[in-house]
């Protein structure tokens, strides 16, 4: 009985972390590229960005606002970490070609 | 060529400021200038090195890897300066001591040249690596190899260059008012390189943020011009800053002022 109260009382405990896993969105460079180039994420949510590379050189995600800059390997994937952050627009850019790379979080 | 030459003379600015700083305020330390070459040899080869390990880099810590390293290499530095910090300190409180005694000039000891060797190699490995990425990377994407080596060389020189113009402003300090100025400088420097390791941890997903800006001034001074630009990588401008940031910047000044003022004591001491 004792165990089974434990038992319950862990589970209640620890759901809030099997649901609370971290949602990942997914941004493929192309060409220069970011697609989409346009996401949108919910507030004060920590978010994983999948940054796939699908170029064959490498490229640096870089956003001043959201304070991350991560060198992504030619055909590699990168994990970048997001937020919580509060409700705005916070662009990014591959600094390796910004006149093309250019993109932004909706944060909502 | 103008975009590679912009994009390879940002990531070698920040090596060349630094060590034009570090050098300016050495320029006193006997037999610093072979070590200062071990420093750049070094750390050209490791930026080298770790380019092309750059992939394997990423994928260790469960992607983590790339701000764990930048984080590392970061505090290192910062640990590094410190030491330089404080051990100018003393040594220009021998210098003062023994040239009001003897008028003579002092020899250094031998410890300070190696961590200017040190200093110099990390603050080029982590610059250079990423030049070296992106050179390489549009070598491979089949780009015109004049153009690549034309637009490389301009941005390495015009950085060096900036770094040269920086060494040559502290050098007009005169020495008596040198190790006060350049220890200022060389603690903001430390600063703004441990509040950048805390913000790669941030990354990570290590510590907190503490908020993502906790005043905004890039309106009024971009940290993406060049005046801005410069001013981060100096004195650890952010325009808008974490949390964390501002901790780490202010901790590391208190901690650092702690030392010095206590190693001023002491000495006081001594002399009294």
């Amino acid at each position: 009985m004792k165990t089974n109260t434990l038992f319950a009382l862990s589970l209640i405990l620890l759901s809030p972390l099997a649901i609370a896993a971290t949602p990942e969105y997914k941004l493929v460079i192309s060409n220069h590229r970011f697609q989409p180039s346009e996401i949108t994420i919910p507030a004060n949510t920590r978010v994983k960005l999948e940054v796939v590379n699908e170029d064959k050189t490498p490229e640096e995600f870089e956003s001043a606002s959201l304070h991350r800059e991560k060198i992504i390997g030619g055909l590699q994937t990168g994990i970048i970490n997001i937020g919580p952050l509060s409700p705005g627009v916070y662009e990014f850019v591959g600094e390796f070609h910004e006149e093309t790379a250019k993109g932004r979080i909706i944060v909502k | 060529m103008f975009g590679t030459a912009i994009i390879v003379f940002r990531e070698v600015l920040e090596a060349a400021l630094i060590v034009g700083l570090v050098l300016a305020a050495t320029r006193d330390v006997a037999g610093r200038l072979r070590w200062v070459s071990v420093g750049i040899g070094s750390g050209i080869v490791g930026a080298i090195l770790l380019a092309l390990l750059a992939d394997k880099v990423s994928t260790l810590a469960d992607g983590m890897g790339q701000e764990l390293l930048n984080a590392t290499i970061l505090s290192f530095a910062v640990a590094m300066l410190s030491w330089h910090l404080l051990w100018m300190r003393k040594h220009a409180m021998e210098i003062s001591d023994k040239m009001k005694r003897v008028g003579a000039a002092v020899s250094s000891g031998d410890r300070e040249p190696v961590i200017l060797a040190i200093i110099i190699g990390l603050a080029i490995l982590r610059e250079g690596s990423e030049a070296v990425i992106f050179l390489y990377g549009i070598a491979a994407a089949g780009t015109n190899s004049t153009e690549l080596f034309l637009g490389g060389a301009a941005g390495v020189l015009a950085g060096i260059a900036a770094g040269t113009v920086l060494y040559l402003g502290i050098a007009r300090i005169p020495v008596g008012r040198l190790f006060q100025v350049s220890g200022w400088l060389i603690m903001l420097l430390t600063a703004g390189m441990a509040s950048q390791a805390a913000s790669y941890l941030v990354q990570a997903d290590l510590i907190p943020a503490l908020g993502y800006a906790v005043w905004d001034t890039s309106s009024l001074l971009s940290q993406n011009s060049i005046p801005g630009h410069v001013l981060h990588i100096l004195v650890g401008y952010v325009d808008h800053p974490m949390g964390i940031q501002l901790l780490t910047y202010t901790l590391t000044i208190a901690l650092l002022g702690a030392a010095i003022y206590f190693l001023n004591q002491q000495r006081d001491r001594v002399v009294s």
